[in-house]
């Protein structure tokens, strides 16, 4: 799209979107440069905000006919980059499409638009005792539309499931303007499982126009164990003694002391200071299941060599345990200019292995690094502490976190376990993945979205890319060509 | 017997692609009856079988395709864990890869999560001969498009299943089964309660006026759900029937319908002969009439599930034109030729 016919496509966007519905000036477009990652930041051509499902099929056959790239956004909460603006596209902000369309206790779903505040869904069904169970630490923030595009995680997934285990239904409308229902209110639907290729396709397949969730009943009891160890390979051996003895806990939560000291600063909760790693065990269910099963996990927690065993002795305690976790992200915050969220996910048997690799790796970089994630799945969130304003500082942060990244495939793990992949890993998926798996993709995208529209670029880099960057690791990573787009 | 026969399944596909002949993947034959036949040569995975890695502390399994269903959940048992879908057998030469192929789930799928719920990542053979790995041995993974999942009640039309990981949950410590007569309406509507209750519902079944659940949970939690719901008891093993089949209802009838709608629509079946599973969202339907118009109006769809017959047209419920071109376009994504079990979903697919 040549910039020079842009009067004449927001002229003919204004002819079908409302007035405040188009976005150009360059102070309007400023809020929607990044999403969570700021580090990467791009002016759309044009913002535009729909707010009926018939405009956003106008605004995709327009694109597609004019050949105009289009991003989706919900909230912009996201961390790997996936809502990162085109510099030649339109971005198509989601915002307006924020209701609650229908609750179902019977069947117990509701059907919601996808702006509707993650958080907003529990709050609504609340009052007849059921809540939406996946619960990104964004949760008061970010939309359940960016969620199935992401297949967003939480503290809860061991037990409950991720976003892709958690929904019935989409509305969805392709690039070319096509309506398509995917799933339904059913548990099953016939033809290929097209519901779990949505979910976490990164807004490269098409639109969400509408999403059915799964309600679940809120468990008649909930407690939680603030569990101390001496070191953190002896709360990663006690986190698969848990498992192996038959527990799922709700939560199973791994902070190292960096990370313990930070939140007990920034949350007051109460943390063990000086141990070397806590756990947080969250047991949920019946009043009788959960007695019994804490009684089995404080025993073998005691046999794993546990330190201290603290039970919050009422809700307002166990929500106390909870705010140092949940602060832990902003908290690390304050010990450094800038900080780098990673988010591998690895076998659970190789934890303390890896944990010693990561530790290696800051101090050969001489970057700290913080550690607190979801122990129970395995799913690692290595803070990386720098300074932006340090020339070159961001630079050597990326590489130590794609070493991270590397290190989690090589023993059998993920780049990405909830994040995704966005612009953020784009080179790590060339090591997980090969020139014929990364073709298939494309494959799969090409039979949604022919002409490459739908957020190109993002998720699935292209070969071309890859061999760049296995270029990159012969000259020591140094890259080979910095004026190259960036992917 | 274990034995790893990738490179074999490999050439066969690539040759099979190379000269744009079709085949026809099977393993134990126990679901052969679920689906359109399929003209072609064969390519049988029963062969690859053996369970490459398990650590109980992971609560993952990845084995080959081929491997017996019955050594799967044997090599569980001994670690107190479970196939948690509960896929029916048919057969005891059902296989892993064609559960997973066949995407079927049984009684306690409503509450533990269907086959697809629990795939963590798959190696398949592409219809070009090409072998692919999917997703991983991890609980979260959202690199790149989750074509693992994909693969759950494709039927070997988008690839050859070569090894599959799943993840696996603990046994329940104790497991009951209670039952109540009284009609479906009022019957579910108390199942309902229970489960918003928060009771250990882990299954139920409705039949000849009268509904059973199980009850899964510690010993105390479940004797306690007991007293405070009451119900006759009956024995356990009531859930193996359905989940396999063996159950009377399913020898008795010849014209099965698989029956997948809203769990609270009304019985609108009443008068045809019918087991109902799933809370109500499950309903095995005995009838000679075409039920996918009836399933469609209360939101759900129909399959032909055990027939009698090579010359069915549709055996599941015929997809809108623009989703059946968008799967088209997706088969031919993995299996340009067309090669891979072509016809065993649609004739199109």
């Amino acid at each position: 799209m040549d910039k020079l016919h842009l009067p004449a496509l927001i002229a003919e966007l204004q002819k079908f979107l409302p007035a405040d519905g188009v976005l150009h000036s360059a102070e309007d477009l400023a809020p929607y440069e990044c999403d969570g990652l700021s580090a990467y930041q791009a002016q759309p051509m044009l913002v535009v905000i729909p707010e009926t499902i018939a405009q956003i099929e106008s605004i995709l056959k327009l694109c597609t006919e004019k050949n105009i790239p289009v991003v989706a956004r919900g909230a912009g909460t996201g961390l790997s980059g996936g809502a990162l603006p085109l510099e030649n596209g339109i971005l198509l902000s989601l915002a307006r499409f924020n209701r609650i369309l229908d609750i179902n206790t019977d069947d117990r779903t509701a059907r919601v638009q996808p702006g509707v505040r993650n958080l907003a869904i529990s709050e609504a069904v609340a009052s007849h005792g059921l809540y939406y169970a996946p619960d990104p630490s964004s949760q008061i923030a970010c939309s359940i539309g960016g969620n199935v595009a992401e297949n967003a995680g939480g503290v809860h997934c061991l037990k409950y499931g991720l976003t892709v285990h958690n929904i019935m239904k989409l509305e969805i409308i392709t690039m070319q303007g096509e309506h398509l229902t995917i799933g339904g209110e059913a548990f099953d639907s016939p033809g290929y499982d097209l519901l779990a290729l949505m979910t976490g396709s990164e807004g490269l397949l098409g639109i969400i126009t509408e999403i059915t969730v799964k309600l679940l009943p809120k468990p008649s009891a909930t407690k939680v164990l603030l569990v101390s160890f001496d070191s953190v390979a002896t709360a990663g051996q006690a986190v698969s003694d848990i498992i192996a003895n038959g527990i799922i806990p709700a939560g199973l939560e791994l902070m190292d002391n960096a990370a313990i000291k930070a939140a007990d600063d920034f949350a007051h909760a109460g943390y063990p200071r000086n141990a070397a790693a806590i756990l947080l065990c969250e047991i949920d269910g019946t009043v009788e299941e959960v007695d019994d099963q804490l009684q089995l996990a404080k025993n073998i927690l005691q046999q794993s060599g546990a330190s201290e065993i603290r039970l919050a002795k009422d809700e307002k305690e166990r929500l106390k345990f909870w705010a140092g976790r949940k602060a832990a992200f902003p908290a690390v915050g304050r010990l450094s200019p800038d900080y780098y969220c990673m988010d591998g996910t690895i076998p659970r048997y190789q934890l303390a292995d890896v944990l010693t690799r990561i530790k290696q790796l800051s101090d050969e970089y001489n970057l700290p690094i913080v550690n607190v994630f979801h122990a129970g799945d395995g799913n690692l969130h290595p803070l990386i502490l720098y300074d932006a304003n340090i020339e070159g500082e961001l630079e050597r942060t990326e590489e130590l976190g794609g070493k991270i990244l590397e290190i989690c495939v090589e023993v059998g793990g993920t780049i990405t376990g909830e994040h995704g992949v966005g612009i953020e890993k784009i080179n790590q998926m060339c090591v997980q993945f090969n020139s014929a798996e990364l073709t298939q993709f494309h494959a799969i995208k090409h039979a949604f979205d022919p002409d490459e529209l739908l957020n190109p670029g993002k998720n699935i880099p292209t070969l071309h890319r890859c061999a760049e960057f296995g270029a990159m690791h012969v000259h020591h990573g140094q890259v080979p060509h910095p004026e190259l787009d960036r992917f | 017997m274990i034995s790893d026969i990738s490179n074999k399944l490999q050439v066969q596909v690539k040759a099979a692609f190379d000269k744009k002949t079709a085949l026809r993947i099977s393993a134990g034959n126990s679901k052969s009856f679920y689906g359109r036949g399929v003209k072609g040569e064969e390519i049988s995975v029963a062969d690859h079988a053996g369970i490459i890695e398990y650590r109980a502390s992971e609560l993952v399994l990845t084995a080959r395709s081929g491997t017996l269903l019955s050594d799967v959940e044997t090599a569980l048992a001994e670690n107190n864990q479970m196939l948690a879908f509960e896929p029916p057998a048919h057969a005891p030469s059902a296989t892993l890869g064609g559960s997973i192929a066949c995407g079927l789930s049984g009684p306690r799928r409503p509450f533990a999560g269907a086959a697809r719920d629990f795939v963590l990542g798959t190696t398949i053979i592409n219809g070009k001969g090409e072998t692919l790995k999917f997703g991983g041995q991890v609980m979260k993974n959202v690199a790149g498009y989750d074509a693992s999942r994909l693969m759950v009640g494709a039927q070997g039309t988008l690839g050859v299943l070569l090894d599959i990981s799943i993840k696996v949950l603990p046994k329940p410590e104790t497991e009951l089964t209670i039952s109540f007569e009284q009609d479906f309406e009022t019957a579910h509507k108390a199942l309902r309660q229970w489960i918003l209750q928060g009771q250990p519902v882990t299954a139920s079944y409705y039949y000849n006026g009268a509904l059973s659940i199980r009850l899964s949970s510690t010993g105390n939690s479940v004797k306690k759900a007991h007293e405070m719901i009451g119900g006759e008891l009956r024995p356990n093993d009531l859930w193996q029937s359905l989940q396999h089949q063996t159950h009377e209802f399913f020898s008795r009838h010849k014209n099965l319908w698989r029956v997948s709608v809203p769990a609270s629509a009304k019985s609108i079946l009443a008068d045809q002969q019918q087991l109902v599973e799933w809370n109500g969202a499950l309903r095995w339907v005995a009838s000679d009439e075409d039920l996918f118009t009836t399933a469609k109006d209360v939101g759900g769809h129909a399959s032909k599930y055990r027939m009698n017959s090579d010359n069915e047209e549709n055996i599941f419920q015929p997809l809108s034109s623009t989703m059946l071109s968008l799967q088209q376009r997706l088969k031919h994504s993995f299996d340009p030729d067309n090669i891979l079990n072509p016809g065993r979903l649609y004739p199109e697919l």
